[in-house]
């Protein structure tokens, strides 16, 4: 089974059909775990209860980079390969990667009120994450702007590449600018700062939310597929005269 | 290399010819920075602090509005096409391209700006700052514009979305001209390290712009 096998699209619903229960199921699990743990995480010395907002605000950050990387990799697909399937990947994906990142946004903001003081701080970390979920809302427009999807696919990747260009941007952001938005605690040299009481429900729910992601992705790509042949079969129906 | 320079010679005659419209630029730069004081009232000090920021916003919005010229006419009388077909590389007519509009759209506003800044009340240190942060600053933005430009020229409503499009990306150039023009006014060692950010941003805008624009062009004209 290799990636080329999965060009047929017809494969590719009868694929997901059989695997897309088990990752439901899987991801309703683990999220309840997930939940569960977070809600028995131990208050913070500093923080008091609001630390529990990391267990969401976190894993949808981190998705909402993941997904641009997901939709550059389609977009590789697209431009250089001509995949059949990457451009339903970039397209189903985008929608997807721009509510991960309004859900950061939102949870950052309202973790921020309690902590720092306010809703909003125009520090590098959150300008960048809003520069990005702008760009989402662009691409979006830009696929719906095109009618004919193939040439749609083609345009938004070139500007899926180019925007790739933000995703290390705001990664490092919080190591190159002195910010307010504290810096990396997670992934980082000399392992992480966190305590095990806080990384182990948060790393079960980034995994939940991951798996949340290629739930809805696969399931986004199957509408997306259905979508086409029912558009093809107007168009032939339209095309035919009248008897 | 010909071939280039008669295509840049030909970019600005085309644009300072009738139904050009090169100049339709630099008139927008000075309604915007016209219409500002209006919008914040004429109180000089206010104005000469939010001045570098009132310009490099009318440079900005300047420059977008003229750049869906930049492919959109040669594509409706189809010399985009035989462009995109000839022997030279379609990187280098973009580049070309870019390299037209920025001396016809980008350069008058620079020139613009010292009679803009006296309306802003800004004195002459800080207006030679706007002038050449804007001189680093703008080849960035049509450069990244240029990718806009020609995502959008194959679609029917481009020019309604390259706004959309091109505005996130020009983000940073404009944080750090505003940042750099600042800096001159008020403590003049740090306007080295902005201006280099600046000026990197453009030089990367030179590189990533014709190579994503040519991309964008061969797949969207088929």
């Amino acid at each position: 089974m290799t990636l080329i096998d999965l060009a047929n699209p017809t494969r590719f619903l009868s694929l997901t059909a059989k695997i897309l229960p088990w990752l439901a199921a899987a991801t309703a699990i683990l999220l309840a775990v997930g939940l569960y743990q977070s809600a028995m995480a131990p208050d913070d010395y500093q923080q008091g209860a609001t630390v529990k907002i990391m267990f969401i605000h976190v894993p949808n950050a981190w998705l909402s980079m993941f997904v641009w990387g997901v939709m550059s990799l389609s977009a590789l697909g697209t431009l250089v390969w001509r995949h059949p399937l990457a451009d339903v990947s970039a397209k189903a994906a985008a929608p997807i990667g721009a509510a991960f990142t309004f859900l950061a946004l939102v949870t950052g903001s309202l973790w921020g009120r309690p902590m720092w003081g306010t809703y909003w701080e125009w520090d590098a970390r959150l300008t960048s994450v809003l520069i990005l979920f702008l760009m989402y809302l662009g691409l979006i427009a830009l696929w719906r702007a095109v009618e004919d999807p193939s040439r749609a696919a083609r345009a938004a990747a070139v500007l899926t590449l180019v925007g790739a260009i933000n995703i290390p941007i705001i990664k490092f952001s919080v190591d190159w600018w002195n910010t307010l938005h504290q810096p990396a605690s997670v992934l980082r040299m000399g392992g992480s700062t966190l305590d095990k009481a806080f990384l182990i429900p948060l790393l079960v729910m980034a995994v939940a939310f991951s798996l949340l992601f290629v739930t809805l992705h696969l399931a986004a790509m199957r509408n997306e597929i259905l979508r086409r042949r029912v558009r093809a079969l107007q168009m032939q129906q339209a095309s035919q005269p009248r008897a | 290399m010909t071939a280039l320079f008669a295509l840049l010679r030909r970019d600005i005659q085309v644009a300072l010819r009738i139904g050009g419209g090169a100049l339709i630029g630099v008139l927008f730069f000075l309604i915007v920075v016209v219409l500002m004081p209006f919008a914040v009232g004429p109180d000089l000090a206010l104005l000469k602090k939010l001045g570098p920021a009132i310009l490099w916003l009318g440079a900005l919005l300047a420059s977008l509005l003229t750049l869906d010229r930049l492919f959109a006419a040669d594509h409706d009388d189809g010399s985009l096409d035989l462009l995109t077909m000839s022997r030279t590389p379609l990187e280098l007519v973009c580049l070309t391209k870019a390299i037209a509009h920025w001396l016809v759209a980008g350069l008058p506003l620079i020139v613009a700006t010292p009679i803009l800044g006296l309306l802003l009340n800004l004195d002459g240190d800080a207006t030679l700052a706007v002038a050449l942060t804007l001189l680093a600053g703008t080849p960035a933005l049509t450069f990244t514009g240029m990718i806009g430009a020609a995502l959008a020229v194959a679609l029917r409503r481009g020019g309604l979305l390259l706004a959309v499009l091109v505005l996130p990306l020009s983000i940073p150039v404009l944080i750090f001209g505003v940042a750099a023009s600042n800096a001159a006014v008020l403590e003049p060692a740090g306007f080295g390290a902005p201006l280099s950010i600046l000026c990197a941003l453009s030089l990367a805008g030179l590189v990533i712009g014709p190579l994503a624009a040519a991309a964008s062009l061969r797949h969207g004209l088929d």
